[in-house]
């Protein structure tokens, strides 16, 4: 059986849940390959081979976190050169997009971005224009490249051997140009990674201030859900600009979107439209956002939300 | 310093955009057509930089006749002089042959800095800047919410999830900005007068070296096999609070099991 390629992304240790996503969906195709750069992927053996993963490539070197993305790139295309893959799956996250497009260049394959949904063909489904259409799209030339939007299945559990098979491919010179000198971690709270995350709330216009942004925190606290923020608060300054979702910002497709505040313009439909369930709470009943709700609550956000807190509290009691 | 801005002209996020029926690319007839949103925070900084470095910007736009109009506004922001890669053969060309049709011009006019919107917001696949940076073999500075340049060696902070990585790098090189990177400048009355007079190159892919038979739709590597509007969501559940609008909320998400 031919192997997928999957690149991982991980934080040096635990592998991130998109990962286990893109193992869950080579599955259907071939034996997941993991491909592994720096250090973690003994940590993280168990879970990749709880989900099915057969192989893990490891390319344990520093240059992997010291250079931009291009080491990857080339360890990409070192491995496809010798394993032949049917595929190479990669996160829709700026890195993974990146690494494929740099991918594409050396190889001359074809490459898929934003992909929502993958059929027996490896016909991938893509949703554009701010989720206006659908669009169904392939590769046809060379080795499917394919960059799929985190959240789009759930990772499945499945046995898997998850062997790890050491790489020694020296990075060229070429590959190291760019280098990162400094690691700055802003924001390291408690709560999950908003593309990752199954549940995302977000704070809009509505909510006013920065410090009222405390308000939208502490619901997404109570559900354990990440924290985004429309492109109206960015503006404003009220949150910082890498929580905007939207169409400038990052796309989501958690289980549960809570849009508080949001009057739901284009622009920020194009990056939630695919959450599976859409809850609103917004004092405009005209406002656009209360098209894509399965609940919408008509109400002031300073009495719904804290109530809503309340009441989530009390039955976790 | 010479400083090129790859700008992209795109259907209008707020006018309805949608594919054509007969060979599913982007029907640019149908929506106002608008420079990319994130290239004028490109364009800006490459005005920033330029005059900071006594440099010059050039701007690089691929695309069909009407993108000049999207070319003029960034000459009457201030841009120096543009080139316009425009060929019907260039038509319906995926990121592959974008990436390296655009890179031939660059190859060929020369550059010390490429300047790039992360994505365009109508294909939104945020890949050329790592594209250029890999067929040109300079390094990639992408995502860069600040940029700094000291003679010849360049730093960028690459925004991230966790905060931003620092990154150094030596000229030349190709970078991509972030929104809010800057504030992008309206066109002065003065800007606007002065961008009628200024140099626009039109270039074809013949004059850059490529043959026709390695862009356009029909030698993409990838294709669109269908397409259909989405269907809208099924109409939901919509209250209006009465003092328990919180409440009952809840219990929605009791209902499906989130809480």
């Amino acid at each position: 059986m031919a192997e997928i390629l999957v690149l991982a992304e991980h934080d040096g240790e635990a592998v991130k849940k998109v990962t286990l996503e893109l193992v869950t969906l080579a599955r259907r195709f071939g034996a997941p390959a993991v491909v592994w750069t720096g250090p973690g992927a003994e940590s993280a053996q168990a879970r990749l081979a709880e989900h099915g993963a057969a192989k893990v490539y490891v390319a344990a070197g520093p240059e992997y976190d010291e250079y931009v993305v291009a080491p990857k790139a080339e360890l990409l295309a070192e491995l496809a050169k010798q394993s032949s893959p049917a595929a190479v799956l990669l996160a829709n996250t700026a890195e993974g997009r990146e690494v494929g497009g740099r991918l594409a260049v050396k190889t001359g394959w074809g490459i898929l971005t934003d992909v929502v949904g993958l059929d027996d063909d490896m016909n991938a489904e893509q949703v554009i224009f701010g989720g206006a259409i659908n669009v169904t799209s392939r590769v046809r030339s060379g080795t499917p490249i394919i960059a799929v939007r985190p959240n789009t299945i759930s990772p499945e559990a499945a046995p898997g051997e998850a062997a790890i098979e050491p790489v020694s491919i020296t990075v060229s010179d070429a590959a190291k140009q760019a280098r990162i000198t400094e690691r700055v971690v802003q924001q390291r709270d408690a709560r999950p990674e908003l593309t990752e995350a199954s549940i995302v709330v977000s704070g809009g216009r509505g909510v006013g201030s920065a410090d009222n942004m405390a308000l939208i925190e502490k619901l997404a606290d109570s559900l354990g859900a990440a924290v985004g923020a429309s492109r109206a608060v960015t503006d404003a300054g009220w949150y910082p600009h890498q929580f905007q979702v939207g169409q400038t910002g990052k796309t989501v497709s958690p289980q549960l979107y809570v849009a508080v505040g949001i009057s739901g313009a284009i622009q920020h439909r194009a990056g939630m439209q695919t959450s599976k369930t859409i809850m609103v709470v917004n004092k405009d009943p005209e406002a656009p956002i209360f098209e894509l709700a399965d609940f919408g609550v008509v109400g002031d956000l300073f009495k719904v939300v804290p109530q809503l807190v309340e009441e989530i509290e009390k039955r976790a009691g | 310093m010479n400083i090129v801005v790859c700008v992209k002209q795109v259907p209008d996020t707020w006018s309805e955009r949608t594919l054509r029926e007969s060979d599913s690319t982007l029907d640019r007839d149908a929506a106002d057509a608008v420079i990319n949103e994130l290239d004028e925070f490109a364009i800006e900084e490459g005005l920033r930089l330029a005059e900071a470095h006594s440099g010059e910007v050039t701007i690089l736009s691929m695309g069909p006749q009407r993108a000049t109009e999207s070319i003029r506004k960034a000459l009457s922001m201030g841009a120096d002089r543009a080139v316009h890669l425009v060929d019907d053969a260039l038509a319906g060309s995926d990121v592959l042959a974008t990436s390296a049709a655009l890179a031939a011009v660059l190859s060929q006019i020369g550059f010390d800095l490429v300047i790039l919107g992360s994505e365009s917001t109508d294909a939104r696949t945020g890949v050329i800047p790592a594209m250029l940076s890999e067929r040109l073999g300079v390094p990639q500075l992408s995502f860069a919410s600040k940029v700094q340049i000291d003679g010849n060696s360049i730093t960028i902070n690459r925004l991230a999830d966790y905060g931003y990585d620092t990154v150094e790098a030596t000229l030349p090189a190709v970078i991509s900005v972030v929104e809010k990177i800057n504030e992008p400048r309206y066109p002065s009355f003065k800007g606007i007068m002065a961008a009628k007079k200024k140099p626009v190159q039109t270039m074809s892919v013949a004059d850059i070296g490529l043959d026709a038979s390695q862009v356009g739709l029909a030698n993409a590597a990838s294709e669109v096999l269908s397409f259909a509007k989405r269907p809208p969501r099924q109409a939901g559940t919509i209250v209006t609070d009465e003092g328990d609008g919180g409440s009952k909320a809840a219990e929605f998400l009791a209902a499906r099991k989130f809480i």
